[in-house]
Parts: C-alpha cells; structure tokens; sequence
C-alpha cells in the first residue's frame, strides 16, 4: 500500500512539474496576470487553441457570431473579429526572427504543435487483463520460492512422511468428560447416581472425603513426618554403604580380628548378663547350647565343605592354608566334643590322632617333601636329568665319523626329532655322491629329450632312487668310503637327474645351488670334510652346464609352437636339493594315487575331445566357398559322371577370409563367436532412460546389493526405501514453515476484503506503461 | 612340554543378553560367494513374480447408498472417517475400519454435487442441485435432536462444487462464477468471472493456500488468486477437464482430468505446455486425486477402472477393476497414503490398497528388509525383458482390452498419416507438433 501511495505522490510530482513548464512565460510583460493558477492556464490554453483553429479561416466568422457564450470572449478585448483579413501562421512568424520577445509565443506554438491530444481510458477487458498479467507474474515468482525444496524432495534418497512429527496429544479424562453430555433418559439417570455420590467430574479425581483427609494433615505434622523419613533413609542409606564397604575388604586378618571382637564382646555381654540377671543369662545360655548343638548336627567343620576342600589342596604348598584347616578341625573336634567336662589325657591323644588321620594326605606329603626330598619328586627330576645325560653325548660333534654317528642313531629309539634330522643327513650326503658320479660320467648328458623317453624315465627314476638307497647302505656297511662306489650302480640315478636339470632356467639353477648352501649351512656345521668336496663338486658342475646348455634351451622354450602347448606335457621341475629326498617319501603314493587316476579315466582322452571340439568350430565358423557349377550344363550329366575340375574352378566363388579369430592364438579357449540366442532373451536391448552409457547400466547391474555379498550396514544402506510412510499417520502437505520459510501471515481473506481502489492504483503504473506501448 | 590350547575369547561369541542376535562370523570374500548378478537377477524375477501372485488390491466395497455416488471427502483429522455424497441427495459417513456406515443426512433434493470438510473436521459442507449450500456438524444429532444443518445458504444458480481452505473459515464454490464465502455471512465475499461458462470444479492449493484452480465447460482451467481477487491466467485444452487435482507436496503443479481420455500434469507458471501428459485411459477421466506424499495420483474414468499413475511417468502403473464396478465418478486417496476409495455409479464406494501387494499389519524387521531388499531387486532389473514382462502383465476387462487395441491402431494410423504428410510436403511446410503441445489450444492471458 505505502509503495502505491509513493508512486501516486510521485506521478502528482510529475504533474506539478509539468504545471511549472507550462507556467514558464511567467515572465513576459504581455500576460500579467498568467500567474493567477490553473483555471486561468487553461482558460488560456483554449483560446489559443481557438486561435489556432480559427487560422484555417474557414470557422473564423461564425465563432465571432456565436458570441453569447462567455468562453470566447477575452477579458483582455483581444479578439480577431473585425479585422477581416486572414491571419497567416507564417505571417505570424515573420517578425520573431528579429524581434527576440516573442521567443516565448513560438515556443507555446511550438508545444501546442506537438502535443497530442490525450487517449482515451482503456476498455474494461484490457485493463482486466493487465491485471491478470500482473498479478500471475507476482504469484508466480512467489511459487518459485519452492523450486530448490521440490528439486531437494524430488531427488531425494528417501523420504519419510509425515514430514514434520507431531506431538501426540493426551486428552485428559476430565476434558473428555466435560465435554460429553448426558442426553438418553438412561445416561442421565446414571448421572445422576454419580453425582448424588459427588463423584468427581473434573480435575482432580478425589472425593469430598478425600479431599477432607487430605485436609486434616497439617502442614507441621506433615513437615516433620517427612524430615523423619528422610533421616530414616538417609540412616539407611548409610548402613547400607558401611556394609558394603566392609563387605568389600578382603583381608581374612581383618575378618578374623572382627570375628574375634564379636565373640568378645558377646562373652563380656554374657557375663555382665550373668551378674545382672542370672535368668536371663541362663536363657542365653541355653540358646548358645541350641546353637552349638545345630552346628553340631550340620555338617559344618567337617572337613567336606567345598572351602575345606580347597584348602586341602593348597595345604600342600601354604602354611597358612594348612593352619587354617588345622583351627577348622579343632574348632570341629570341640564342637563335636561331648560335653563332658571330664577329658582325659587320652583322649586329648586319641584326638591328635584323630587330627592326624583327618588330615588329608596331600598335607603330610608336602610335609614330607619339605622335611626331605620326595621320591617321587626325586625319581622325576632324575629321569630328566639322566635323559638329558643321555642326550650329551650325541649332541657331542663327531667331525670326521659321521657315518658312525648315524649307525649308532638307527640303533637307538631316541628323539623322532633327532632321526628326521639324520635321515635328512644321511640322504643329503647320498644325493652328493650321485651328482659326483655325474661328473665322472658326462656321456650320461646326451640322452634323448622324446617326451616319451621322459616319461618312462621318470617312473624309472623313483625305483632306481630306491635302489640306490639301498645300494649305498650296504656299501656303507661294507666300506669306509662311498667314493669309490662303482660307475654302473650310479648311472641311472645320474641320468634321471640330469633330466630335469636340462630343462630348467639358469636362475632356477641357481636358486637350488642356493638352497643347497642352506642345507649345507643348517646341518653341516661340523661336517667339515664332505663340504668342500661338494663345493668343489658343484664348481665343477657348473661351467659343465652354463655356458652353452642353458642359453639353446631358452631359445628352444621361445620356439615352442603354441599350438602343441597343449599336447606337450608340461616339464615337471625338479629342484636338486630337497625335492629329491621328499620325492622319495612320497614316491609310493604317488604312484599310487597316479595310477589310480589312470585306471578311473583309463577310456577318455579329455585334450583330444578339446581340440577336435576347437577344429570342428574354427570349422564352423569359416565363411564356405559358394559352388555354382551346374552339372550337365556344356558337357555330359547323369550317374556317376561330376562336372570338370575346370568348370568347378571357373564357378566356385571363393568368400574372402574373416577376420582371425579371437581365440587363435589361445590354445585351451574356444570363443564363442556368435551371439548366444537364449541369453539374448534375457538381456536389455536398448540402454534405459536414465543412464547415458552402457558401462555405466552395466555396473549398477553388476553391483550385488543382497546381504550375500554386503555386510549388514552396508546391505541396510542399499536397500532404504524411497519413501516411508508411517501406518495410521495422516500425511499433511507441507507447509513453508515446516521448510523453514516465512509463511505469510497476513491471511489470505483479509486481503480480498480491503478497498479495491488500492488495487487499481497498485497496478497504475503497469497500466501506463503499457498504454504507452 | 606346552600345550597350545585352541581358546576363544567368549567375548567374540558370547552375546550379552538373549534378546540379541546371535553373532555370525561371515566371510565377504567375493570368491566365496560368485553368480552375483545371475542370483540376483533370479532374486528379482521370482520377487517379481511374488508380488504379481500376492496383488490383491481389492480390500472391502461399502453399499449402503440407493444411488450413484457423485462425490467423496476425506475427514482431515481422522483417517476412518469418509463422506459421501449420492445422486439422490443422501450424505453418508463412513467408518472404514468398522467398514459401516455410521450416519445418513438427506441432504439435499436432486445430486449432491459437491462435498468438502472443514480443516479442522468438526463439520462439513455440501451442495446440491436444489441451488443451497448446507453446513452440517460431523458428530450426529444429539438424542432427540432433528438432524439438520448447522447453516443453509440459498443461491441464485445451481452450484456444482465446492472446496473449503486449507486454514481458514472461507470455501469456495463454483457454477456460473467462482464465488469465495466466509463461513459467517450468507453472501460471498469475492465472485470471479471470466467469460459465461459453467465450472465444473474448483480446488483450493494446500500449500500456497490463497491460490486456486477451477475448471470449466468451454474446456478452459483457470487459475485464480484469492488475495488480489482476480483470474491469473486460462489454459484452453482440446478438450473438457473434469476436474483439477494439486500436488500436496509441489505448491505449483497440479493435474487435470480430462475428457479425452488423457490427464495433463500442468506446472502453473508454464501452462503452454504439460509437464506431462499421462495416457491410459480409453474413455473419459472422471476425477483425480493425488497420494499426499505427492509421488503419485489415482484416476477415475468412466471406462470403469481406476489407474494409479507416478507423476513422472506418461504409463500408469496400476490398473484396478472389478466386474461389477461400473462408470467411476469419484476417488480418493486416503491420507496415510495406504489405501484408495472409488465412488461409482452403482452406489458402491470401494476400498482398495494403493500398493496391490503390500502386505497389511505390522511386519517384523526381517519381513521389512525382505520387501525393501525385494522392491531394490525389481527396481534394480526392471529393464529386463522377461521381469518387464512379468511386472506389467495386468488383466483387463475384454471392453478395455479391445478398446486399448482399437486406439493403438488408430493412433499408429494417425501416425503415419502425419510421417506421410511430412515426407510429401515442402521440407519446413509442416511441422511435427510434439504430444505434449498438441493437446493445448491456447493460453489465455
């Protein structure tokens, strides 16, 4: 409203500007009395503009006749009547070129020129219409005030409806009450029972008699009862956490002092009792007798508690323990006592032997133990020492006769261990003596590679490893030295090792003569002799192998046609070092186990299958030759007669060669080449809405979103629902406030209802504009 | 010698009270667990499948009334409650957890052609045919009290609807002009013209509550502003529109029924062309109404089905008919967004689940995370050939079915028709109007 009235007040500022435009000839002498306001300003304006009108001459003399009326006639006696000659414009023009005082008078003829004549008010429908433009381009632009929240909501990983959470509201049972009335003759009977009773209605549910009762409590009375029930609790309180407190101290000293102290006090109690009140006391003795009797039929102090238990095992090791138990069983000797007062000597002794048989056995050992050495103890402490003497010797080093060493192991049943470890040994020195002989026969390395060759070899080679074995035990036991074993028994094993040797890498080599040192390392730390023999054993070996064997074979491993990777068996490699000796442990299982597998796929050739599958679809797939010959066409057709080779050749169309194949040079692949039909059935064939690249659908499908494959939180993430609504929950829309936006809070009725001329002037601005347009 | 015992800190097994659940060591190792995307999608197909074998929307018919219902509210504070206005004058209230009719006011001679509740749902209003407009209380006479209104307003003209404000004590009815009342006065305080013609609805916005919209007979929508008491601008269609909806959630959409079959979801500020144009129907849309989480809205026709359609999609994705269910006049949904009612001509006012095969009652966490992991599968593979299929299957009355036929044959022919005139005129002659615009034949300012 305020901004319609400045703009009201500053178009009236306009006007009266304008007013001071026209008002400018104040100034020439001619026009005094111009100044004189608006009413004579247009006065004048319409004489000039009859001037003006009456310039054509065509209307001059009749508007000099009609001149009753009072608007023609000048109050300055300036009339064109009478002069009857025709005033020209120019005429009038001629002489402001020299004389400048009628300056002004052009300037107004000038205007009066210019100046169009004022439009009329536009038509109702029009001005309707400037309204409506208006008004929906402010409501629209208010609406947009909720695009960002739209957008928000629209995109929005979930919603949850209702939007704002409401306050449950409790009714209280006297509102509902109150607001219920009594109407069927039925109900108001019922009413009346109640309020004859005067039973409450309204807030607070208590009677008239309650209400009294609750009156007759004063308010001291009532202070002092409750300070009083707050020290009770209070006081309360306090035991409670003494009791605990003490509860909690774990010292059995301080228990027992407390223990004692109580007994004390209760004896002093007892005989102040005494001297007072003989009666009573006698009463409480009587009561202490009951209570000693009760124990005494309980099997308390009996040794056969579960504390008592326990403290017979500790009694062995704790002298405290064992004096505990020991007081228990006094303490059970004295209740269990007759009450006699005669005891005699003997039976004092007869309890001491009594406490020495109720002691539980665990305690007199340990009694024994700490007097003297226990025997059993003993007898396993020695054990272990003797083991240990035992063990001495042959963990003394034996540099020069290990041999011996080892005959003198096998005899002995003595620490797995310690076997595993010769035998480790004794193979280890076996192998190196295999490889010397290697060398003192080099005929043995040209030995043909036939895979067939090999394969026999290597079934020959366990058996003959074994014989070996058993060549060198015997040897060892005919002679000192296994050097001189002779060159025939060697050759074999020399062959089957060289085998494998031949095919492996240089590094490979080089990592087994590594391993080899290890061994060396671990085992022969005293075996001084056999070691640089095998060094030099191996320095010889070695320029026999480098330089040329090595190098061939990786040219020839390069060479190996991709094709037959397939057929060719893969070289099984053997390192020099361990694998030799583990081999021999598991040689017969193996074979077994080969065999077997043997036996149970003895009828099917599985790579034959493969490849004649792999033939039969490069087959396939191989783009055919189209044969257009027609037999009997230019020569002889019928039975038993085919067209000539050369017409065959003139009409058969050969189709050029495909592109290679994708699995060509992948010997154990067949690719399919051809779209698979029945999954196409199940495949999207065009790219969905929302995704723009096929990669990007293709990952949201391959992303699982089951609890199979996410853990729980993630699975939880995953599957949020879109929209949550509470069952039972009324959704209202939403409000702008609930988005945190001012809502207007002018209402929306109080507007209709204001002046509708505010309206209009509201809109005056738009409506100039566009008139102007 | 030591022995190395096998332990295990009970903590790492042992669960602190019987109420948790058992701990489970699992192993993620993709390898362990492969087939994602094949398990998945069977996963999704059978999901798929189930919800087609459990879709039973249809959930309670209330009979009661002795003619064709002609309009519904809903109670703003109570979700059991329901009116309902017949053709013969006769206004029932509706408890749908009892699924009972709990009272009946004739209220007026002739239809009953519009009815609204107050925002607050202690009374509501009517219209009729015999020109009044009657205020009624919704709790029902006292004992021996004569069942009347609260307020009756005599008019000049047949009004033919009517709609209360969302906040405050003014509604609004409409016929010739749309007129705006305060509760209080016998006269209305603001009558808006623009052009003679009969409108057929008018709705207050719930949201920027001094808008409204009104539609009329010389197949315009008009768009009003209460504050300024003025018409803001007309959209003219092909054809009529039945009725206008807003979105509760968007202040400035809104979606209109119209008789040629299709509705048109309209942003105000842009009424040049739809945001959408929502086709499904083969015979005139009655009446629409929006889910109030505003994702969605239900449609009456007169080719005797309702559709659920999602504001953003063209295709509807739910079809509901039954045999005996004839020309639907009006329909609601209700305001947990849970369920629908339809009001049609053979007196019958029907309950359905908005969601077919949602189960019903509380369901235990792991039930939640089954249908949450199930409705992900779907959406997740729902552009799968065979799970499409499956999921848009629907059965449909031989009418519809035939006339759905019909229609795709002649829009193919009109089509091509179009393809062929383009290819045969002067390139830039003749231009391809696109679906959206070619509905809308002019924007009034």
């Amino acid at each position: 409203v305020r901004t319609n009235q400045l703009v009201n007040s500053a178009h009236l500022l306009a006007l009266s500007q304008q007013e001071e435009l026209e008002d400018l000839p104040k100034d020439y002498p001619l026009s005094p009395s111009e100044d004189e306001g608006d009413i004579d300003g247009e006065r004048k304006h319409q004489k000039l503009l009859e001037a003006i009108s009456s310039l054509d001459g065509k209307n001059r003399w009749k508007l000099a006749e009609r001149s009753e009326a009072s608007l023609k006639v000048s109050e300055f006696n300036v009339t064109s009547e009478g002069s009857g000659e025709k005033l020209v414009l120019s005429d009038l023009l001629g002489p402001v070129k020299t004389s400048s005082s009628l300056a002004t008078v052009k300037k107004q003829l000038n205007r009066v020129k210019s100046k169009k004549t004022v439009e009329l008010p536009l038509n109702k429908e029009e001005v309707e219409r400037i309204h409506r433009e208006v008004a929906f381009n402010k409501t629209s632009q208010a609406l947009s005030k909720w695009d960002p929240i739209i957008l928000k909501n629209r995109q929005a990983e979930q919603l949850v409806f209702p939007l704002k959470k409401e306050q449950s509201a409790f009714a209280p049972i006297e509102h509902v009450l109150s607001g219920w009335k009594a109407r069927t003759p039925l109900e108001q009977e019922v009413f009346n029972l109640l309020h004859k009773n005067k039973q409450p209605v309204t807030d607070p549910l208590l009677t008239p008699v309650e209400k009294a009762s609750l009156k007759a409590m004063s308010l001291e009375e009532a202070k002092m009862r409750r300070a009083e029930l707050q020290r009770a609790r209070a006081l309360q309180s306090y035991y409670e956490a003494r009791a605990r407190r003490e509860k909690k101290i774990k010292s059995k000293k301080y228990h027992k002092v407390l223990k004692k102290g109580k007994a004390r006090k209760a004896l002093r109690e007892f005989e102040k009792l005494q001297k007072a009140n003989p009666t009573a006391a006698l009463e409480e003795l009587e009561k202490i007798e009951k209570a000693r009797m009760m124990e005494r039929m309980s099997l308390k102090h009996q040794n056969s508690g579960k504390w008592a238990k326990s403290k017979a095992i500790m009694a062995k090791y704790d002298l405290e323990a064992r004096q505990a138990m020991q007081e228990q069983l006094a303490r059970n000797k004295e209740l269990t006592q007759k009450l006699q007062v005669a005891s005699d000597s003997e039976e004092e002794e007869e309890g001491a032997e009594e406490e020495g048989e109720l002691v539980p056995d665990a305690v007199n050992e340990i009694q024994m133990d700490a007097n003297g050495p226990n025997p059993w103890m003993l007898r396993n402490h020695l054990r272990g020492t003797g083991e240990a003497k035992v063990r001495d010797p042959e963990k003394l080093p034996e540099p020069v006769a290990h041999e011996a060493s080892e005959s003198e192991e096998e005899e002995r049943p003595g620490a797995e261990e310690e076997i595993l470890l010769n035998e480790f040994e004794e193979r280890r020195s076996l192998r190196k003596k295999s490889t010397l002989n290697q060398d003192t026969e080099p005929v043995s390395r040209q030995e043909p590679k036939d895979s067939s060759s090999k394969e026999v070899l290597s079934e020959l080679r366990a058996l003959s490893q074994k014989l070996n074995r058993e060549n060198q035990q015997c040897g060892k036991q005919n002679m000192s030295s296994t050097r001189t074993v002779p060159a025939v028994q060697r050759e074999e094993p020399a062959e089957v090792e060289e085998e494998p040797l031949l095919l492996q890498r240089p590094e490979r080599a080089h990592t087994v003569e590594e391993l080899e040192e290890l061994g060396k390392e671990e085992c022969f730390q005293n075996k001084e002799v056999p070691k640089p023999m095998g060094e030099g054993q191996q320095s010889e070996r070695n320029p026999n192998n480098q330089p040329g064997t090595p190098k061939e074979k990786k040219r020839k491993e390069e060479m190996i046609d991709l094709q037959n990777l397939l057929t060719t068996k893969s070289p099984s490699v053997k390192s020099l070092a361990v694998p030799t000796t583990v081999e021999e442990l598991e040689d017969e299982e193996e074979r077994d186990q080969k065999r077997m597998i043997k036996e149970a796929f003895a009828g099917d050739d599985v790579i034959r299958d493969f490849l004649k599958e792999k033939r039969e679809a490069v087959e396939a797939s191989k783009p055919k030759d189209v044969d257009l010959t027609l037999p009997g066409w230019g020569e002889w057709g019928g039975m038993g007669l085919k067209p000539s080779a050369k017409k065959r050749r003139r009409f058969l169309i050969k189709t050029p060669e495909g592109p290679p194949r994708k699995d060509k040079n992948l010997p154990n692949v067949i690719i399919n080449e051809k779209r698979n039909v029945h999954a196409a059935a199940h495949q999207v064939r065009v790219l969905p809405y929302p995704f723009t690249h096929h990669q990007q659908f293709e990952r949201t499908i391959q992303t699982p979103i089951g609890s199979t494959w996410n853990t729980q939180r993630a699975f939880q993430k995953l599957t949020t629902p879109k929209v949550v609504t509470k069952p039972g929950h009324i959704i209202k829309p939403i409000k702008a406030e609930d988005v945190g936006y001012r809502s207007s809070s002018r209402s929306d009725l109080s507007v209709v209802q204001r002046n509708p001329k505010q309206l209009s002037i509201r809109h005056k601005k738009q409506l100039k504009k566009n008139s102007v347009d | 010698m030591k022995v190395k015992m096998l332990s295990r800190n009970p903590d790492n097994y042992v669960r602190e009270t019987k109420l948790d659940l058992q701990r489970v060591p699992r192993n993620y190792d993709p390898t362990l667990h492969p087939f994602e995307v094949p398990r998945e999608y069977i996963r999704a197909l059978n999901a798929t499948k189930l919800e087609r074998v459990f879709a039973k929307p249809f959930l309670a018919s209330l009979d009661g009334h002795r003619d064709g219902v002609n309009c519904l509210a809903k109670h703003p504070k109570s979700l059991a409650t329901v009116l309902s206005g017949a053709c013969d004058g006769e206004v029932r209230i509706w408890n749908l957890t009892k699924r009972k009719c709990i009272r009946t006011v004739q209220a007026h001679e002739g239809f009953v052609r519009g009815i609204c509740t107050r925002f607050c749902g202690t009374s509501f209003f009517t219209v009729g045919d015999d020109k009044t407009v009657k205020q009624w209380k919704m709790d029902g006479p006292g004992y021996g009290e004569e069942e009347e209104p609260l307020h009756t307003i005599l008019g000049k003209t047949v009004y033919t609807g009517i709609d209360h404000h969302w906040k405050e004590a003014v509604f609004v009815t409409c016929g010739q002009q749309v007129d705006i009342w305060d509760e209080q006065r016998t006269s209305p305080i603001c009558s808006m013209t623009w052009g003679f013609d009969s409108i057929s609805s008018v709705k207050f916005n719930p949201i920027e509550t001094f808008l409204l919209g009104s539609c009329a007979s010389d197949r315009n929508i008009v768009l009003y502003d209460m504050r300024q008491a003025t018409p803001l601008k007309k959209v003219i269609l092909d054809m009529r529109t039945n009725t206008i909806c807003w979105n509760p959630m968007e202040a400035f959409i809104f979606t209109a029924a119209n008789e040629d079959y299709n509705l048109y979801t309209f942003d105000m500020r842009a009424l040049d062309t739809p945001v959408m144009v929502h086709m499904d129907h083969v015979s005139a849309v009655l009446d629409v109404d929006y889910s109030p989480t505003g994702k969605e809205f239900v449609s009456a026709s007169f080719d005797k089905s309702i559709r659920i359609f999602p504001v953003d999609k063209s295709r509807s994705r739910e079809v509901y008919h039954t045999k005996r269910m004839q020309h639907v006049i009006c329909v609601k949904w209700t305001s947990d967004s849970k369920y629908i009612m339809c009001g049609s001509d053979e007196m019958n006012i029907r309950l359905w689940k908005a969601n077919a095969s949602e189960k019903l009652g509380v369901l235990t966490s792991r039930e939640k995370a089954a249908k949450d992991y199930n409705q992900k599968l779907k959406e997740k593979f729902q552009h799968h050939p065979h799970i499409k299929r499956i999921a848009r299957h629907r059965h449909l009355p031989k009418s519809i079915y035939s006339q759905i036929q019909e229609q795709r044959i002649m829009k193919e022919a009109r089509r091509r028709k179009e393809v062929n005139r383009l290819k045969h005129s002067k390139p830039g002659s003749v231009s391809i109007v696109s679906e959206k615009k070619k509905h809308i034949v002019a924007v009034v300012k």
